[in-house]
């Protein structure tokens, strides 16, 4: 609620105007039955033309006052909607855009993703359907009681009796039919899944001549979702009739104690013959409050969605350096860091008590087995995530004092699985930064990719497609690297990002960094030993820990490990 | 079932409306007495609940009597009437709608099971050539289309039928003069809904094409969220969001803007002829050709009339739709599925091994030719290995073996048979595979360990666990072999991915191993730890191996070197090292 109430406060005036035309709008369209029932009970009976053709023109005119009413509203209010829907938006964007990586896991990409569509989707139209739908049921549903109460209030009490009832068998079976709802949903994921599964896995199934099990496993899956639905549906199906007939049953009672109120000199005939007309009024008013109901439950569900990444607490304050990090003359120094992806859980720690020295200029190699901790601790140094315990330095400051944009400037990076963005190949290099054309092609050129950039007809205005698809893994990262080379950054940052380059481009792009980038400092952390084996010092990881630092030479003669995947690698086995 | 809103698809035409209505129609029949039955349930409630109003006109007359003259027998018999008629008419549209409900959930299901039947008969080439969405969204969204217009809308067209005839035929009954005043708002309405849907069909065209857009940039951008962090690109990228966002919102407000219009100008049309109603009936009630009664009652029975006739226009487009969501079932239902095996194909029961291509030629499309007259001879218990350059068809021998693809022309053996005459199921059992591309699929550690293998007890999965090196892994997770896998290995690396799959071919255990880059994604030291494992697993068994890494492969039998489909050398690693080839500049590539 306070989601709509925050977006849509900035419009109050065009919104409050427009359900104020909405309002009239709705005056109107009730008047017309009122003007009709006048005619025929009192204009006609009088016998004369000129007040019948007057009074009927007045019909025609209100017909189209009501026209022109809603229209107006009903524009405005999609105006309304439109604009605060496109600051939700925005907001959303920006907020995920700075989400730091722990509040980033917890949401999880799937769900942000599907909070900035579909639920941002539902928001929309709420808003949008609310300011019309919204106004003119409880109108109609007020008014047409009104008028009846008008025309003959102990009537109309048993409308006034049945509406409340009406309401309860509404709300009741939204109660019980909504989270019907969600489990066929959960079904229907479900089946999904399986057919995914089967798609992606379908060598996989074949070659063990699986099908029938997957047969099977589908035919559950999908035995259950109809069972579901059908029940769900079953549920839902109950308030159409039985709305329908307690309004008739209302009607028939109205029918009889109308003639009892006829027979005692209460009340006229003709009043009885317009209560047929507005029944059938509120008794769409009451379908209408229904629908609305439905509406608001799910765009509920999605602005509390949306309204909990919005309202979720920067987590990485920007605290000054206490002054304790004597320097050390080190740009980069991790002092006895821990960290834990999940504080507070049992889970291991990521990471427990590194620590190394990374002079300017220098360059420092990391190894280890998958998972050992090796991506996490570049991500500790750009500070995607803030380490448990201990301190991250770079150039003798907390990189917790750092303005982020300012900490990350130093930084060109290339994460792995990186992503090239469906934009010109020479966007995807300068990527916002103030590189210009001889920039671009002079990191292109170290990073081995300028030569298959300028063999494109457009070279480097060719354009990638979504996640670089029409790439091959090894020009992907080629273009990547460039992207991490052309500011000429501080700090080079690659992580196993040379992995699908064949051994001898691999070798000459290290000769590359090594004639051009000698000033740059590095941290490589790679699986081929070849590729970090001339770093001034190499850190190999196991289970979060440093089990071993120094030389390529050093480690060879020191690390049982580190020689056994040397060996392995360079095929003596 | 909740689907897209149909507004926001771009809607397809069916191609051929009359043998896709026939089938969808031969498609139900398996229901047909429940439909019949539903039918006519659905004529009966529609037509008492047209009885209601003529029995409360009855009753109202009665009390017209005025003060003291009321026949209270009379009215009471009509009230009761009433009230038998409206909820006789309550309960059975009530069952009319579940029934109806029942029969569209029914077919969904059966068209699901069809469907997914149909999938699995497929040929691999299917897959390669569809995108899983494409596929999935015929599941997911077409059919759910199908069920809820079968659901719907039928139950509207029957009710709407017997509503509008039925009150046509009392407004003729009541005053015949006053009908060419009601039929004239008909094509009023009907002009100028298809003039506005012209107007907004663009519009919402439009709409939906910008919304993917943006969609799209959403999934792009927070997927490299980090990266645009990173280089302090965030501003950039929400500026080119705003743009979007803009545009998105416009297009938004452009289609309502128009599509706004239509609901209360249908109101209004509705409103005049009811205008003319009073007026014209006022007219001739001055001409003493009816009574007030029969104005009251016609304007009711008016109202009755021209509600359905108003849905008219947006119930055919939600049919429409419906049926091209039909016809892209059936296309699929049609599509070629795998040939079946030869009549007198044979069932390969222990087989030894031997492997042999024969002059084997293949190309995806006609035209672009991958293998080229290839020859190859594996004996039982050999290792083969081919290397080469990405593209050179390595991958491409595996998926002929298997037959998920029948090579173009030659032959290829397996223990001397043509795998044509041998059926796919016992060729395929003969081999085990560890692809690249590790394949999970939500369900226990347990589950995708046995997957393949029947009737496995619960020490062969550990036996087998141990021997890929993944046992003491699995010991660390919470539940153990039965902690759940999420879909894709979600919440393992890709690495033990991997090794699932190599425990799951361990305990496969079939005469003809096939790995192919099965170990691209397991670190090196892993790789070593399992190294001697993997050479149990091969022992005794013809093996092909794919491999970038050289150092994998050296001790193989035989290695073919590929280069655009044709094998340029082969021989042992001794021997081609010698011959100083394309093998030979590979490997020291790697290790120098």
């Amino acid at each position: 609620m306070e989601l709509f109430i925050r977006y849509l406060r900035p419009y109050r005036r065009l919104l409050l105007a427009g359900m104020i035309i909405k309002l009239f709008g709705t005056l109107a369209e009730l008047s017309i039955p009122y003007i009709l029932e006048h005619i025929i009970d009192r204009i006609v009976p009088a016998g004369r033309i000129f007040p019948v053709l007057l009074w009927g023109f007045l019909m025609i005119f209100m017909a189209f006052v009501t026209a022109v009413l809603n229209i107006t509203a009903n524009r405005r209010a999609v105006d309304v909607s439109s604009r605060a829907i496109y600051d939700l938006r925005g907001d959303f964007f920006r907020k995920t855009m700075h989400l730091s990586g722990t509040r980033f896991d917890a949401f999880g990409l799937p769900s942000l993703q599907s909070r900035m569509t579909t639920d941002s989707y539902n928001v929309q139209n709420f808003m949008a359907r609310m300011q019309t739908m919204g106004v003119r049921t409880p109108i109609m549903l007020i008014g047409g009681i009104l008028v009846t109460m008008i025309m003959d209030p102990s009537l109309s009490l048993i409308l006034i009796v049945l509406v409340p009832l009406l309401i309860a068998i509404v709300i009741l079976v939204s109660l019980k039919g909504v989270p019907l709802f969600d489990k066929v949903q959960r079904h229907l994921d479900d089946l999904i899944r399986i057919m995914r599964e089967n798609i992606s896995g379908i060598r996989v199934v074949k070659a063990l001549s699986r099908e029938d099990h997957e047969r099977d496993r589908f035919n559950a899956e999908n035995d259950a979702l109809t069972q579901s639905d059908i029940l769900a549906n079953t549920i839902m199906a109950i308030p159409g009739p039985s709305m329908q007939l307690f309004l008739n049953g209302g009607l028939s009672f109205v029918v009889y104690f109308g003639a009892l109120r006829v027979n005692s000199g209460q009340t006229r005939p003709g009043v009885i013959l317009a209560f047929l007309t507005y029944f059938n009024l509120i008794m769409m008013s009451v379908m209408g409050l229904n629908r609305i109901f439905v509406m608001f439950s799910k765009a509920k569900a999605s602005a509390d969605r949306m309204q909990s990444v919005l309202s979720d607490l920067p987590d990485q304050p920007i605290v000054p350096d206490d002054g304790t990090s004597d320097d050390t003359g080190a740009l980069i120094e991790f002092r006895n860091v821990d960290f834990n992806y999940f504080v507070g859980t049992k889970s291991e720690n990521a990471l427990t008590g590194i620590s190394f020295r990374v002079k300017e200029g220098d360059s420092l190699g990391i190894l280890g087995p998958t998972g050992s901790g090796k991506s996490t601790i570049l991500h500790l140094l750009m500070r995607f995530y803030d380490c448990t315990s201990g301190k991250v330095l770079v150039d003798g400051r907390d990189v917790r004092s750092y303005d982020k944009d300012e900490l990350r400037r130093m930084f060109g990076v290339v994460f792995q699985n990186d992503i090239i963005f469906a934009d010109t190949i020479s966007e995807n290099i300068s990527f916002g930064r103030d590189v210009d054309k001889a920039g671009i092609s002079f990191a292109a050129e170290a990073a081995m990719a300028k030569d298959f950039i300028e063999e494109y007809p457009d070279s480097y205005l060719h354009k990638a497609q979504v996640k670089g698809v029409n790439f091959s893994g090894g020009q992907k990262q080629r273009i990547l690297i460039a992207r991490a080379l052309a500011a000429k950054p501080r700090i080079l940052i690659l992580d196993d990002a040379s992995s699908a380059l064949d051994y001898r481009t691999d070798a000459a792009l290290r000769r590359n960094l090594r004639n051009h980038y000698a000033d740059t400092t590095m941290l490589i952390v790679a699986q081929r030993i070849s590729s970090i084996k001339d770093m001034s010092n190499i850190i190999v990881l196991d289970n979060g820990r440093i089990i071993a630092s120094g030389t390529h030479e050093e480690l060879l003669a020191a690390s049982p490990y580190y020689r056994q995947v040397y060996e392995s690698q360079m095929g003596s086995v | 079932m909740p689907g897209k809103g149909s507004r926001d698809t771009v809607k397809e035409r069916p191609k051929d409306i009359k043998g896709t209505l026939l089938r969808l129609i031969r498609y139900t029949m398996e229901d047909r007495w429940v439909l019949l039955l539903v039918i006519i349930f659905c004529l009966i409630s529609n037509a008492l609940s047209l009885f209601g109003p003529s029995l409360a006109g009855k009753a109202i007359n009665e009390a017209a009597a005025g003060q003291g003259r009321v026949n209270f027998a009379a009215v009471r018999l009509y009230v009761k009437q009433m009230l038998l008629c409206y909820s006789f008419s309550a309960l059975i549209s009530f069952l009319v709608n579940v029934g109806m409900m029942r029969a569209a959930r029914k077919l969904g299901r059966r068209m699901r099971r069809d469907v997914f039947d149909k999938l699995m008969k497929m040929p691999v080439s299917y897959y390669d050539r569809n995108q899983a969405g494409d596929i999935i969204s015929r599941v997911s969204y077409d059919i759910d289309v199908i069920c809820t217009s079968f659901s719907t809308d039928l139950v509207q067209i029957l009710a709407s039928t017997v509503t509008v005839a039925g009150a046509f035929i009392m407004m003729l009954l009541i005053c015949p003069q006053l009908i060419p005043v009601t039929l004239i708002t008909i094509p009023v309405s009907i002009w100028f809904t298809r003039r506005m849907g012209r107007i907004t069909k663009p519009l919402f065209s439009a709409r939906s094409v910008i919304y993917g857009q943006m969609n799209g940039f959403v999934e792009e951008m927070f997927s490299g969220q980090r990266t645009i962090l990173s280089y302090a690109y965030e501003d950039t990228v929400s500026d080119a969001y705003d743009e979007i966002n803009r545009r998105a919102s416009d297009a938004f407000f452009r289609s309502e803007y128009y599509g706004m219009v239509m609901g209360p100008s249908i109101g209004t049309i509705s409103n005049i002829s009811l205008s003319l109603i009073g007026i014209f009936g006022a007219l001739l009630y001055l001409g003493k050709i009816i009574t007030l009664g029969q104005i009251s009652s016609y304007v009711l029975y008016s109202r009755k009339f021209s509600g359905p006739i108003n849905e008219i226009a947006n119930l055919f487009s939600e049919i429409i739709s419906a049926l091209a969501a039909a016809e892209r079932v059936f296309r699929l239902l049609d599509d070629a599925e795998e040939p079946p095996d030869d009549r007198d194909a044979i069932i390969l029961t222990k087989p030894e091994g031997n492997v042999q291509f024969d002059h084997v030629s293949f190309g995806y499309l006609p035209g672009k030719t991958v293998l080229h007259d290839l020859s190859l001879q594996a004996d039982a218990g050999s290792l083969i290995a081919i290397v080469g350059p990405t593209g050179a068809g390595k991958t491409t021998i595996i998926n002929l073996l298997m037959r998920f693809y029948d090579a173009d022309s030659g032959t290829i053996r397996a223990d001397g048979h043509d795998i044509q005459k041998i059926t796919r199921k016992s060729l395929r059992r003969s081999c085990a595979m560890v692809l690249q591309d590790s394949w999970v699929f939500k369900g226990t550690v347990y589950e995708n360990i046995a997957y393949g293998k029947e009737n496995t007890s619960r020490e062969d999965v550990i036996e087998a666990a141990k021997a890929a090196h993944i046992h003491n892994y699995i010991l660390t997770l919470p539940e153990g072999y039965d902690t759940v896998i999420e879909e894709d290995g979600g919440n393992i690396s890709k690495g033990q991915k991997q090794l699932l799959t190599i425990a799951r071919a361990f305990l496969y255990d079939a005469e003809i191993l096939i790995l192919d880059e099965a170990t691209s994604n397991v670190d090196t030291t892993t790789e070593k730890q399992i190294q001697g494992a993997m050479r149990r697993l091969m022992a005794g068994k013809t093996c092909f191996v794919i491999a970038h890494r050289l150092s994998t492969i050296q001790s193989a039998d035989l290695i073919l070197v590929l280069d655009h489909g044709d094998i340029v050398e082969q021989g042992t690693h001794e021997t081609l090292m010698k011959n100083r080839g394309l093998y030979y500049r590979i490997y020291n590539s790697q290790f120098s």
